[in-house]
């Protein structure tokens, strides 16, 4: 294990730690809040660690793929540490834990709150909230790739434990290029969702700490009552846009390249807009007698669906008391999660394709023991490695699934209430059902079942293997 | 730049490695994904799987915007079919490797017909580096610039030599030949040394200067100076046959060992004067029959490294011959160096210098200005010869008021055809042609070596 270029990395993530403090201090200040001076503190922390370690340069450019799911997993955990300290700093949260909590479920773009009131926070706290989700997203080190000239030709390793899905794939020849070109559109669909709601008529902080958010697929709101508040047009603008943070950026690229058939034709793209489709169909017809009138219960239903679907967790009202029907399709959504590639945690809905592939092919080999078969994707053939990694990301998340759980009903709660946080931590969507349905919150949980959660919620976001592997005494063996 | 590399062999991972390191966007195509996987995960670079001659892949792969597409898969046929149609879809500029005689032979016309701008042929550049070093046995390594007229010798110090112990000040005061020590390499470390720089036993330090100077600094050192009469080649390869038709033809014996009956029949066709042995060449006993004891020079061709080096320490224990070994694959250069094999030649490393010594010329504006280009000690140190065009801030001013990068040495100066070692007083011309060697990598023109 190469130490010393993971320390190297580390402290560049801790610069920019401090520049991305630098936006909430300066909306403080403007605001003239005093959690702007706690942001100030840990800024020049950060600041004087991260220019001290650069200066000693790492003595061996060696970088393989278990450092790479190490400094991935160490940089979101510091991150989360050293992001976690303005909120406790501000006097505005319970205790560290909690604070803590609360930035691992920013980063991670889960959205679940220990807070119950968080119209009560100052601005520059809630406006770090929300973009902890907007750099947990599309990812930190990402950033760094595309800005930094770091450790050279193997920083693919960094990409590919950060980013999300089964296989990543580069856009262009270079990593620093591709980090660049995601960002950039990143960066772009924001802004886009910024002027809109604005022009929507939101105030522009809202819109900006709202559209952070959103692209990030995150879920922190400005509001307790979620985007209940907010006017029809603008629920509808949000929906969109978290639609489109669901959706693999590679697409995005493709659509700048002019080749929009491919676009047309992604497979992953088709079935996810399908899956929308049919599951808000499946719930308006199934809610409509609690509205008045069908389109509402359209909208409605719609609205929980993509932000279920996108690992979001906004709500427009408090679904818990839907029919089962219904809960249950969300319960299943959340399990589910977005595209491969876009901001949205979750299961991805590229695995369950190709695991349904492999089934179906399976059950084929029963009935023909001779035929041979290859599974197919967006016109290519997924490899045996690949198909090999999901079913194995598939025991490691059932594993850790029901491990979390049965740890989880020590604290005493509702059946419900345990296995559906479990679920929305994993799966980075906030939301679940019980006690930490939408109107809820995870405050009454013992500091141990928040340390569990956390990890799920870092596991989750990381697609397991990079913290796995952090936490295997066989990593730190030599 | 953005070059698309077609096949992923030793040839094509070692071009992405370089090419990449000077930061030119590089995708590589591949049938392997394997392959593929294994470049991706050490090299900045996309991979692509499919067929390089494929409109669509060579389309996937960026054609439309690429400016060169090199070609190095195993098959020549597939190579100058993926140029066409590059050339065709994209309009770029071409290489292909191509190493069948029979296409070498009629070179130009293909060059021609297909559009290429460079056609490489690794057997025959290999082939021609093995012949530089037997005409002069005692050097590890030759490399020549100014068409010919300088030359560069690796030598290694033997433990009797007078240069031993002295400082390169008091070598060339003692020699009085113009020629200049450029690099030394210790251990694992290459200097570029100054006049105060002392030289030990079992260094390998490189010498420039025109090549009447050196063999007349050889001989001064009491080093022989003539070249092998006889050659004991194993394995009857394509470069064999390069090497053996270049080597006869200047009067030298060449006994060829080829395990493959059919090969035996082909190369006695091709090369009537050279006697050609059909046997296994990692047979102890044939070796000693055919006389490898009495041979003057052994190079060792088969298609294993691993047999290679064998065959060349055994060479070694059993005769005084100079030993050449060849290595495409492997890649212990460290270990290779360690075990004192002679002169190593990668035929991968040539095929790559003459790739990125052509990519750099591209690189530039004006045209090229990169006459010649290696890379030495490992890839750490190069050799580069520029020419002098107008305009250039170097011109016309003494070497000792210019502002040289550090670590960079101005050895040799061509002014029409009379190889100067520069003193502080020399100036540049424009028209002449400038040999530097430096550890400072991806020079493209003259002025680079200007500090910024």
């Amino acid at each position: 294990m190469n130490f010393s270029i993971i320390r190297y990395i580390l402290c560049r993530v801790l610069e920019f730690a401090a520049l991305f403090m630098a936006l909430p201090c300066v909306v403080g200040l403007i605001y003239k809040e005093k959690s702007a001076f706690s942001f100030m503190g840990v800024i020049a922390g950060c600041l004087l660690v991260g220019l001290i370690g650069k200066r000693y340069k790492p003595k061996s450019r060696v970088f393989y793929a278990k450092e790479g799911f190490v400094t991935v997993s160490l940089s979101w955990i510091i991150l989360s540490l050293v992001g976690a300290c303005p909120f406790y700093f501000s006097g505005e949260f319970p205790s560290y834990m909690d604070a803590l909590f609360e930035t691992v479920s920013g980063f991670t773009t889960t959205g679940g709150t220990i807070l119950t009131d968080v119209e009560g926070l100052s601005r520059c706290i809630q406006l770090w909230r929300c973009f902890t989700h907007w750099i947990g997203g599309m990812g930190v080190l990402v950033l760094i790739l595309a800005i930094l000239p770091l450790s050279g030709s193997h920083n693919m390793h960094l990409m590919r434990a950060e980013s999300s899905g089964p296989s990543v794939t580069k856009l262009v020849p270079k990593v620093r290029n591709t980090a660049k070109i995601l960002y950039g559109i990143y960066i772009a669909l924001t802004m886009i969702n910024m002027i809109i709601l604005m022009i929507a008529g939101m105030a522009p902080y809202d819109a900006v700490t709202l559209s952070f958010s959103t692209m990030g697929t995150g879920g922190f709101g400005l509001l307790n009552s979620s985007v209940g508040s907010y006017s029809v047009p603008i629920q509808r603008i949000l929906m969109v846009f978290m639609l489109l943070g669901g959706v693999n950026f590679q697409l995005y690229y493709l659509l700048l390249i002019r080749r929009a058939k491919d676009v047309f034709h992604n497979e992953e793209l088709r079935v996810y807009l399908g899956i929308i489709l049919v599951a808000s169909l499946l719930i308006a017809w199934n809610i409509k007698d609690l509205f008045g009138n069908g389109g509402e219960s359209i909208h409605h239903a719609m609205f929980q669906v993509i932000s279920i679907i996108t690992t979001t967790g906004y709500s427009t009202l408090d679904y818990s008391n839907w029919p089962e029907f219904s809960k249950s399709i969300l319960f299943l959504l959340t399990l589910l999660g977005a595209c491969a590639g876009g901001t949205g945690g979750g299961f991805k809905v590229s695995r369950l394709i190709v695991m349904v592939r492999s089934a179906k092919n399976e059950i084929s080999a029963a009935i023909h023991p001779r035929s041979v078969r290859r599974i197919h994707m967006n016109g290519q053939v997924v490899s045996e490695s690949i198909i090999k990694s999901i079913w194995v990301y598939v025991m490691i998340y059932v594993l850790l699934f029901l491990g979390s759980f049965v740890l989880l009903s020590l604290n005493g709660f509702d059946f419900v209430t345990n296995i559906t946080a479990v679920a929305t931590t994993i799966n980075n969507v906030g939301p679940g059902f019980g006690m930490v349905g939408p109107a809820g919150n995870y405050a009454e949980f013992s500091v141990f079942s928040k340390l569990v959660l956390m990890f799920n919620m870092l596991a989750g976001r990381l697609e397991l293997l990079p913290v796995l592997v952090l936490f295997s005494p066989r990593t730190w063996k030599g | 730049m953005q070059i698309i590399i077609v096949g992923g062999g030793n040839v094509g991972a070692t071009l992405a490695e370089r090419l990449s390191q000077e930061k030119h966007n590089i995708s590589v195509i591949d049938t392997r994904n394997e392959v593929l996987s294994r470049i991706c995960d050490n090299v900045d670079v996309m991979g692509i799987v499919g067929n390089g001659a494929s409109y669509a892949v060579q389309k996937e792969a960026g054609i439309e915007e690429a400016d060169l597409l090199i070609a190095v898969t195993n098959s020549d046929e597939l190579n100058m079919l993926c140029c066409l149609i590059a050339r065709k879809a994209g309009g770029c500029q071409t290489i292909a490797r191509v190493r069948n005689p029979v296409y070498s032979r009629e070179i130009s016309f293909i060059k021609e017909e297909l559009g290429l701008s460079m056609v490489i042929n690794p057997e025959d550049e290999a082939a021609m580096e093995i012949a530089r070093v037997l005409k002069f046995p005692s050097a590890l390594e030759i490399d020549t610039f100014a068409k010919g007229r300088v030359e560069l010798v690796k030598y290694q110090i033997e433990g009797a030599s007078a240069l031993c112990g002295q400082s390169l000040k008091a070598i060339s005061a003692k020699m009085k030949c113009d020629v200049l020590v450029s690099t030394v390499e210790r251990g694992e470390e290459v200097f570029i040394p100054d006049g105060n720089f002392v030289l030990r036993e079992k260094d390998e330090i490189s010498i420039m200067g025109s090549t009447k100077n050196i063999v007349l600094f050889f001989k001064k050192l009491e080093v022989p100076t003539t070249r092998a009469n006889n050659v004991f080649i194993v394995g009857g390869g394509e470069t064999a046959y390069y090497l053996s038709k270049h080597l006869l033809s200047i009067g030298v014996d060449v006994k060829i060992v080829e395990k493959n009956k059919q090969r035996c029949n082909e190369l006695c066709e091709l090369l009537p004067e050279a006697m050609i042995i059909c046997g296994d060449g990692t047979d102890r006993d044939l070796l000693l029959e055919e006389g490898l004891p009495q041979a003057e020079s052994f190079v060792a061709l088969t298609n294993f490294d691993e047999e290679n080096i064998l065959l060349s320490l055994f060479a070694r224990s059993i005769s005084k011959a100079k030993l050449i070994t060849r290595i495409h694959r492997i890649a212990f250069d460290e270990i290779i160096e360690e075990l004192n094999l002679g002169s190593v030649v990668y035929p991968k490393y040539i095929t790559a210098e003459s790739i990125i010594k052509y990519v750099r010329g591209m690189q530039n504006s004006i045209g090229s200005n990169i006459e010649t280009l290696y890379q030495l000690h490992n890839d750490r140190v190069e050799a580069l010869e520029f020419i002098v065009r107008q305009k250039s801030p170097v011109v016309d001013i003494p070497l000792q008021e210019l502002h040289l990068k550090p670590n960079l040495l101005l050895c040799c100066i061509n002014h029409r055809g009379q190889i100067i070692t520069p003193g502080g007083q020399s100036r540049l011309k424009v028209g002449d042609t400038v040999v530097i060697v430096t550890t400072v990598k991806g020079l493209d023109d003259i002025s680079d070596i200007l500090k910024d």
